[in-house]
């Protein structure tokens, strides 16, 4: 609480950038958790802002009708407010500065948020996923692969899980010599089985290998790996890093595998730019989403100067690579980057997930996420800036195998359980800290921090609200959903996330959601089923009845509940095509519209222009309106 | 002339066919005087089928004796055939670029063809001009129906019958007629039930360098402004370009002569530019070896998006001030066959729920391109693989289309029909066996008589058999105006026609079936339920004397 210089602010303005006539007064409160801005509409809507989801906060300079603040979120929620004394306005951007960093992990969410669960249940929860249970899914351990202590106490690797899966072949000593060789003690093991084919995908860190190191216990352990597939002679080694940078790591000691030192291993570039790189790009993204009033041209420039789906395409095409060596070679593969846990997860979880259909399903992918993200290290806390820390270490690692599954979900309708939003939610937790499966860098950072006893889990969460993740067109018999995912991964397949990175307003136009209209008819069509039984049982009874000549129990037939009809007063406020549109090259530009109210009726149809609501929200839809969700950090159960 | 004569070699064996995402066929190569046919000889099942008319281009190219044809079709497809024989392969070669090209429109194979369906509903009776009068005398009288093109002399480009102010007699449309370039004189285009606003279209004024006015003009379209109201002419150029028109004998609206309007300038594109746009947009969705910086930079070269953007825009625009400024509207450009019926006929599909029907939307087509004088004939001679020298061909109607679909996209629930209606009118746009994209103008068609010797696509799509492809499922009508999005994010390729014949659909279409599936399965529900609950209540109502003593 120290750090909230003022808890309250009147007669602010929440303006929206497209409709500045959409804008909206009331009161801002900061709690130690939220910012939450309530209209003083009769409505009384309130809009809440988690503080740790806050990327930056940035105030501009003061004009007569008050100061400006724009809030930017890392789920790419962008809230402007103006409010009307510099004093206040500043207290507000020091409160939130200082709120938006936690400098340890003791300040974060998770070690507040309460949702009233009791000891018991929170225990369970914790045991929503069980690794030992995936991997026996798998069919591991088996004859070939079994599980090893050797990392009891994490004292051969402190970043990977306790609990390791490894050949059954590869002596506890071999085991040890292989930490030894590779990058932080990361050594090869299992990430996923493939039973079709008896091939695997494990992972690893790079090798030490440097100008001419070997280690014949890494050497053997390749070759456990290799042996454990009875069928191939040989493995293919996908070092995910693209080679240039794989060299240059040679003359710090590390790199990669020595073809001549190896038997019957294959290496294979894929050539994914590093954690800095990506963090650029998805920065120009960002900025490209912010435009405003751009151009078509300003929109694909800035699009292909961000270079971001060319990377999306990298990830995904080591995906395909891998998936395709595994099913279809019958090759194992051995996955690893520099460390091992940033482009090595996203490579292995995505071959996962076109190589299995299991991981298409909404307890599927919160499995794959536990087990290639979570236990096997990838930094949460630093990627996702959790506290305080090193600007450099941040990247959107995560976001980037989010993305790579929501372009395969544009290729294959049918063939995932969950939704859009469900990608969307978990970006959004991912970066929260309401939870604590995210917290923390490791296993051993989550165990030390007690996380199980001091938090909650997401998980359970998520699958209690499936209905609202669900794809409507999955079927568990259908062709689509079974087998291995083939993707095209042509240039022009790849699309722009509008879902994502098109929501820095806060009126998202709310059109017509396919997905939505289905996910009612279904659920119409569920309770019609019931009505249906229903019927044909009091129908039953009542002839029954009617041949023992028994009296009518008064029962009113249950009038089903319609999908409303659209109406006139969905219609949102009036929009502007009048604008041409600004081609100033590849500046975000921030133009905030003082004049709140409509643009002058009488004047020249020129002088219309001054504002840009091209992103109309008129929403003719919904008739089924009532399966629209809005993605504002506002869940009910969620506010403290 | 006899196609014969145009045909050297029939028939030819051996012949492989390429097709993308589909297993090589190896068959029999025939040509007849309108198709190119070929089928394979083990089971004789028909594999290829293609309209001449169909045929955009061809390239020939020989490795020894084995001579390749790759046909370059105008709905973007492109095959390859491998024909043994040199002799063979140029004069199979030699006469497709004959008969794809042949100049005298009555040799077209709508004349030839003969329907397998029966016509129940004839399609050249689908719009009605007298008919669609008494719907809008139903709802005012200011109008009326004017016969002063009736023999096609006062605007060859316009119908017999058009609808004009009631105060305007025949000899000021004569006047204004002469004032507006190629005759076309402001017209009414759509009422707005609403709140009784109207769009007109025209040609610009033909104004000069000297400002040349004309008092019937404007009285012919302040007549359809309310007292005291102002109304809105959209020129679908830019300022500039409106003044350089001056210099040829056209220009814009002078607001000293036209006081109560606004003149908002946008900036359509003119067909030449479109045109060299799509062939550059192809060019780029074909290359399937682009890495991502080079397909998204060609993409953005192409243009194509952005004219998407443009039009859309002014169509919004155009909506915007008849639905919510309250304001009447007359829209040109220069023609007025091109960027203005784009953007006249897009307005009322946000403005107008009817046109959101299938029907409607045939109606629309019939009336706001057909009747309204785009130059069909002229502008798909040729499509994206034209490689002569460009004459009038530009896809002004696969654009209307495309902002048809991003529309559709943006409100799936909102239209009766999906995205393959869209793509068929664009192939019969193109190349068809019906005759309504004959022609330039309705006085072309009455020339041709088409309507007596062709059969109308409408005849054909009408067919309860055939509309069962193009409905929506999603649909449920509503009566509002829907405004689509027009920010660049909310803009897509339409990939169901530039990317068709480059990537399998399979997917997309199990998706599409899976919808269908969904909404079938809850109607079939629907009506258990009622006829149940129709049961009990007899049931109910049969036992409730029993209660009452």
């Amino acid at each position: 609480m120290e750090h909230i210089r003022t808890p309250k602010v009147e007669n602010v303005h929440m303006i929206d950038r497209l409709t500045p006539r959409k804008s909206t007064v009331g009161t801002l409160y900061l709690s130690s958790t939220h910012t939450i801005f309530v209209e003083n509409s009769e409505a009384r809507k309130e809009t809440w802002v988690l503080h740790s989801l806050v990327y930056n906060v940035e105030r501009f300079p003061t004009n007569p009708s008050g100061s400006p603040l724009i809030i930017r979120c890392k789920n790419f929620h962008v809230y402007r407010l103006l409010i009307p004394q510099e004093r206040d306005c500043l207290d507000v951007l020091a409160s939130l500065t200082r709120l938006s960093r936690p400098e340890c992990y003791g300040e974060l969410f998770c070690f507040s948020f309460n949702p009233n669960l009791d000891k018991e249940l929170r225990e369970k929860a914790w045991g929503f996923i069980d690794l030992k249970a995936e991997f026996n899914r798998m069919g591991i351990p088996s004859n070939l692969w079994h599980v090893t202590a050797a990392n009891h106490e994490y004292r051969l690797c402190d970043t990977y899980p306790s609990e390791l899966f490894v050949p059954k072949s590869a002596f506890p000593a071999v085991i040890v010599g292989s930490a030894k060789f590779r990058s932080r003690g990361r050594l090869p093991v299992l990430s996923y089985f493939h039973r079709d084919t008896s091939a695997s995908i494990c992972r690893s860190s790079q090798p030490l290998s440097g100008f001419s190191a070997r280690s014949s216990d890494d050497e053997q352990m390749l070759q456990a790996i290799m042996k454990s597939n009875p069928i191939s002679e040989f493995m293919y080694v996908v070092d995910t890093r693209p080679k240039l940078n794989a060299m240059a790591n040679r003359a710090a000691g590390k790199g990669y595998e020595n073809e001549d030192h190896y038997t019957n291993i294959k290496l294979q570039f894929i050539g994914i730019e590093n954690i800095h790189v990506m963090r650029n790009s998805q920065q120009k993204l960002i900025d490209v989403g912010e435009l405003a009033a751009p151009s078509m041209s300003d929109f694909l420039w800035g699009l292909e100067n961000s270079g971001w789906l060319k990377h999306i395409k990298a990830v995904l095409d080591a995906g395909v690579f891998i998936a395709k060596a595994v099913a279809e070679d019958g090759v194992s593969v051995l996955v690893h980057c520099s460390d091992g846990w940033d482009r090595t997860a996203q490579a292995c979880s995505v071959a996962s997930v076109l190589l299995d259909p299991y991981y298409r399903t909404i307890k599927g992918l919160m499995v794959l996420i536990e087990k290639d993200w979570v236990s096997f290290g990838h930094k949460f806390s630093h990627r996702y800036a959790h506290l305080d820390g090193d600007p450099k270490e941040v990247s959107p690692v995560m976001d980037q195998f989010l993305e790579c599954v929501w372009q395969l979900m544009q290729q294959f309708p049918c063939a995932f359980e969950f939704n859009e939003r469900f990608l969307i939610q978990l970006h959004t937790h991912i970066y929260s800290c309401q939870y604590g499966n995210f917290i923390g860098n490791c296993q051993k950072e989550r165990r030390d921090l007690r996380l199980q006893e001091r938090t909650h889990s997401l998980w359970p969460h998520l699958w209690e609200n499936r209905a609202e993740y669900t794809n409507p067109l999955y079927r568990t018999d259908h062709s689509q959903t079974q087998g291995v995912l083939k993707p095209l991964t042509t240039a022009y397949c790849f699309k722009f996330w509008k879902g994502m990175y098109g929501r820095a307003e806060k009126s998202v136009a709310s059109h017509q959601s396919p997905a939505d209209c289905l996910n009612a008819v279904r659920e119409e069509s569920q309770q019609l089923e019931e009505e249906l039984s229903a019927h044909q049982e009091r129908l039953a009874q009542l002839k029954e009845k009617k041949t023992s000549g028994g009296r009518k129990k008064t029962n009113k037939l249950s009038e089903r509940v319609r999908r409303p009809i659209p109406t006139e007063s969905k219609l949102s406020s009036p929009l502007d095509y009048f604008t041409t549109t600004r081609s100033e090259k590849h500046t975000p530009s921030f133009t905030l519209p003082l004049e709140l109210a409509a643009p002058p009726k009488n004047g020249d149809p020129d002088d219309l222009s001054t504002c840009s609501d091209f992103e109309s929200g008129v929403a003719d839809l919904s008739s089924r309106s009532s399966f629209f969700f809005f993605f504002f950090f506002t869940c009910n159960s969620e506010k403290i | 002339m006899e196609f014969a004569e145009l045909i050297k070699t029939p028939r030819v064996d051996g012949v492989d066919l390429h097709r993308p995402f589909m297993p090589t066929v190896e068959g029999t190569l025939c040509l007849t005087g309108h198709h190119l046919i070929l089928s394979s000889r083990q089971d004789n099942t028909e594999e290829l089928w293609l309209l001449h008319a169909n045929i955009d281009s061809i390239e020939k190219r020989f490795v020894g004796s084995l001579g390749t044809i790759i046909v370059k079709c105008k709905d973007l497809r492109v095959i390859q055939l491998d024909i043994p024989g040199m002799e063979e392969c140029l004069n199979i070669a030699s006469s497709i670029e004959a008969l794809s090209t042949l100049d005298s429109v009555s040799l077209m194979y709508p004349f030839f063809y003969r329907p397998l369906f029966e016509v129940i509903e004839d399609g050249w009776q689908l719009f009605v001009p007298e008919e669609a009068f008494k719907d809008l005398e139903s709802m005012t009288d200011e109008w009326r129906l004017s016969e002063v093109n009736k023999d096609f002399s006062v605007c060859p480009s316009y119908p017999s019958l058009l609808t004009v102010p009631k105060d305007i007699d025949d000899e000021s449309l004569c006047k204004a007629a002469s004032f507006r370039h190629g005759g076309r004189f402001p017209v009414l285009s759509y009422y707005h039930k609403k709140n009784g606003m109207v769009m007109m279209r025209a040609a610009q004024p033909l104004t000069g360098t000297n400002g040349r006015r004309c008092k019937e003009d404007e009285k012919l379209i302040n007549a359809t402004l309310c007292a005291g109201k102002r109304g809105y002419i959209i020129d679908t150029r830019t300022i500039a370009v409106a003044q350089q028109a001056k210099a040829r004998g056209g220009g814009f609206e002078q607001e000293a002569n036209y006081p109560q309007w606004r003149r908002i300038h946008k900036a359509i594109e003119r067909s030449n530019v479109l045109q060299d746009s799509l062939i550059k947009l192809v060019e780029a969705c074909n290359d399937q070896s682009h890495s991502m910086d080079r397909w998204l930079s060609k993409l953005e070269a192409s243009n194509w998006q952005s004219n998407v953007k443009e039009i859309l825009t002014t169509a919004c625009l155009a909506a915007q001030c008849i639905d919510r400024e309250g304001a009447s509207v007359l829209v040109h450009g220069t023609e007025g066959t091109d960027s203005t019926l784009q953007v006249t006929s897009l307005a009322q599909i946000i403005l107008d729920p009817a046109c959101r029907t299938i029907r409607g939307f045939e109606v629309l087509i019939e009336r706001e391109w057909l009747q309204a004088g785009h130059p069909f004939q002229q502008r798909c001679a040729q499509s994206a693989y034209s490689n002569g020298k460009p004459r009038s061909e530009a896809p002004v109607f696969l654009l209307f289309l495309d902002c048809v679909w991003q529309i559709l996209r943006q409100f799936p629930c909102s239209f009766q029909f999906n995205e393959n209606l869209l793509i068929m009118f664009f192939e019969h746009a193109y190349a068809s066996q019906f005759g309504t994209f004959l022609g330039n103008c309705v006085a072309e068609r009455v020339k041709l008589q088409l309507s007596q010797k062709t059969v109308s696509l409408w005849s054909w799509v009408n067919r309860p058999q055939e509309l069962e492809r193009f409905l929506n499922p999603l649909y449920e009508p509503n009566n509002l105006v829907i405004w689509p999005s027009v920010a660049p994010q909310s803009l897509l390729l339409w990939e169901g026609v530039f990317l068709r014949w480059n990537r399998s659909t399979k997917c997309l279409d199990e998706a599409c079936q899976e919808m269908v599936h969904i909404i079938e399965y809850n109607k079939e529900l629907q009506n258990k339920v009622n006829s149940l609950r129709r049961q009990l209540a007899q049931l109910e109502t049969e036992e409730s004397p029993l209660q009452t003593p």
